[in-house]
């Protein structure tokens, strides 16, 4: 067959089989390993290029790492993603401004309220409305954020865990992770992606049995991360599997734009909740904790500090709460989702109350919630980059609009993505096991990686 | 100032719109004709014959002011002349300044991308050494600069950011890679190559990062289909989402 242009006729590796790459091809498919290996050491190759992933179970969902080996040291580590590109920023083009949370919360699947917030801060900066926030909606972002972050840090440090064998510290991080979990699922009826920040203020307040449940949740938490800490911090097995493993300094982390725990462990106290502060960050108590040796050991180090630190922060949310009420929506009604959320028999939809008065008593509010959720509001033209920072660092969201009722162009600047490009700095001229440290030191998710 | 009307007036003033003559603007190319984008006679709104012509290249005047949105001059004036400055090209290389929603954004030609870079990377007083990616935006309107990689910039020894705005032509979609300044933006330039066609020249292997390499078009330019099928759910048929109705 001669070669095709369209892509769905052309085999890029049709050629590739036939003529064979440079050197002996081996396929793993389930055939007599010793043979293989025989095979491989007769075959008297200097160097093994070796594909790991995209299915495999350490590298973080879909990555793919082509390793070119020397006996166990990694000679060149290269990187292959996009295998869970979705198109998440070309179809938010095609919604509405208030539509777009309902996407863009998907992209990094452990972080959704950074995703969200980050994306309603950028349109609160076009609409201009950033000071409009209400209060209440402000302090419910912050302390959905750092829930968030003490979610998100549990599965890095969990995962890492299990990619170092150590089940144990596993399923002591997911079994934390499902009560933060609980409480997301008890305030925005979702567990993972909850489109529950939206431009202008949160979609609803917090239900009647949030707060007992949250302060249930400071009691416990506290204990769990110190005893998390005690079968970590001093292991002399965890400790031999990461000290000075993964190094990158200060240097290399600003010449690749590497923000986060990465960062941070270079002794830099670059945070952008002190340093650019945004949702009122700057009134709260917290420490921004470093360390200085620039391995995997000390990033897992300032993971924990940070858990500790989310937990002050939400304690002051919560009784901050208490006092300030208040809508958690602009005032505007020309922004504002006018729909109301409340639980029913079936679980979450609009408000009974909310359908009774637009089908019942104004005509005039039955139009208003037409045109809103159907065509949307118009957001004025320009361009504006709003940052926050999610666990795995900046998150940035660039947002383009013409002046129309949908976004002219939504692009993330997603941690993930960028802190990724490190990891050859960090695998190349190490050992093969030391090149899952790096990986999962990284903490990358792989939705947001390829959005 | 084009209108009459004193509101209108006090408006365009405060957003500060340049001055443009009647048929100066009207010599500019026509963006889009009547409303809902709907071609022949399907329109019932009565704006069937308006004709909305391309918005003019926006510049803000000095001062600039800073992030606060204060009148007086302040940060990003700082910045405009200490590269002012440095950089004996800055006439030429930056070609409009825009101030808008406390963010500062250098319009830069393309020739002088590498040379702004490096001197907002290298100066003292500006020191920029983080490059937070490129992004595109494809604006197939405007004639002669379809194409644009956005550029932010950090600079966390005085905690600020800018940003730098390049466009080129659709016929002609070079932009020289920065990669040799800013390392991080070895991905984020194959990604803008993948999804816009933006050709960086000297990127050290500009090749597709998120779709197939055998994969044709490039996927986040307005004039690439976003696909989809009709659903069907009780009995009712919702066209894929390119097709609804739309609005603007």
């Amino acid at each position: 067959m001669s070669p095709s242009t369209k892509y769905t006729e052309y085999d890029a590796y049709a050629a590739a089989a036939e003529e064979a790459a440079e050197g002996r091809v081996f396929d793993v498919n389930g055939q007599d390993w010793d043979q293989m290996v025989a095979d491989a050491r007769d075959a008297g190759d200097e160097r093994l290029v070796v594909n790991m992933g995209p299915q495999h179970p350490s590298t973080h969902g879909v990555l793919r790492l082509i390793l070119t080996l020397d006996g166990e040291t990694v000679d060149e580590c290269r990187l292959g993603i996009g295998y869970l590109h979705t198109g998440i920023e070309k179809n938010m083009e095609y919604r509405t401004w208030t539509q777009g949370s309902t996407f863009c919360t998907r992209m990094d699947y452990l972080a959704p309220i950074f995703n969200e917030t980050a994306y309603a801060l950028g349109v609160e900066k076009l609409l201009g409305i950033t000071e409009q926030v209400p209060e209440r909606a402000q302090i419910i972002r912050v302390m959905m954020m750092e829930l968030n972050r003490i979610s998100s840090h549990l599965v890095a440090i969990a995962t890492f865990g299990l990619e170092l064998g150590a089940t144990t510290v596993m399923l002591n991080g997911f079994i934390e992770r499902e009560y933060t979990l609980d409480l997301f699922e008890e305030i925005t009826g979702l567990r993972m992606n909850m489109a529950y920040v939206r431009p202008g203020g949160v979609a609803q307040d917090l239900p009647s049995g949030a707060m007992s449940k949250l302060r249930d949740y400071l009691d416990r938490m506290p204990k769990r991360l110190k005893a998390m800490r005690k079968l970590m911090d001093d292991n002399p097995v965890y400790k031999a599997r990461t000290k000075d493993v993964g190094y990158l300094d200060l240097t290399g982390c600003t010449a690749l734009g590497i923000t986060g725990p990465v960062l941070r462990a270079t002794g830099i106290p670059w945070d952008l909740r002190k340093s650019q502060p945004y949702c009122g960050y700057e009134t709260y108590d917290f420490q921004v904790h470093t360390q200085t040796t620039c391995d995997v050991y000390g990033r897992y180090l300032v993971r924990m500090a940070e858990m500790e630190e989310s937990l002050k922060i939400v304690e002051q949310c919560v009784e901050r709460l208490q006092s300030v009420k208040g809508p958690v929506m602009v005032e505007d009604k020309k922004i504002g989702w006018p729909a109301q959320l409340a639980i029913g028999a079936d679980g979450m939809g609009n408000s009974p109350r909310h359908i009774a008065h637009i089908m019942g008593t104004s005509m005039e509010a039955l139009i208003h919630h037409f045109k809103l959720v159907t065509e949307g509001f118009r957001v004025p033209a320009g361009q504006v980059y709003a940052a926050v920072e999610s666990p795995r660092g900046e998150l940035g969201a660039h947002l383009v609009s013409d002046g129309g009722t949908r976004p002219y162009r939504a692009h993330f600047r997603d941690p993930s993505f960028t802190n990724l490009q490190a990891t050859p700095a960090m695998a190349e001229g190490g050992m093969v096991a030391d090149v899952i440290a790096a990986v999962a030191s990284i903490d990358p998710v792989m939705g947001g990686v390829d959005r | 100032m084009s209108s009459q009307n004193p509101e209108q007036q006090a408006e365009q003033a405060a957003d500060r719109l340049p001055a443009h003559r009647e048929d100066e603007r009207a010599e500019q190319p026509v963006a889009r004709t009547g409303m809902f984008g709907i071609q022949g006679t399907g329109d019932t709104s009565g704006y069937g014959r308006l004709v909305v012509r391309q918005a003019p290249k926006v510049s803000s005047p000095r001062p600039f002011g800073g992030p606060d949105g204060a009148a007086e001059a302040g940060e990003f004036d700082e910045i405009a002349d200490q590269l002012a400055r440095l950089l004996p090209t800055y006439g030429e290389a930056v070609e409009r300044v825009v101030v808008h929603r406390g963010e500062l954004t250098l319009h830069v030609k393309r020739e002088h991308l590498a040379e702004v870079a490096r001197t907002l990377r290298d100066a003292p007083e500006l020191r920029f050494e983080m490059c937070m990616g490129v992004s595109g935006v494809h604006y197939p309107s405007d004639e002669g600069a379809e194409l644009h990689a956005v550029y932010p910039l950090l600079s966390i020894t005085h905690n600020r950011r800018v940003r730098l705005d390049v466009s080129c032509p659709d016929s002609d979609p070079h932009v020289p890679s920065i990669v040799d300044i800013y390392p991080t933006n070895d991905w984020h330039e194959r990604e803008t190559y993948d999804f816009f066609g933006i050709v960086f020249d000297g990127h050290p292997a500009l090749t597709r990062i998120m779709m197939p390499d055998d994969w044709v078009g490039h996927p986040q330019r307005k004039d690439y289909p976003l696909g989809g099928i009709p659903v069907e759910y009780r009995g009712a048929e919702v066209p894929p989402p390119d097709q609804r109705r739309s609005y603007t």
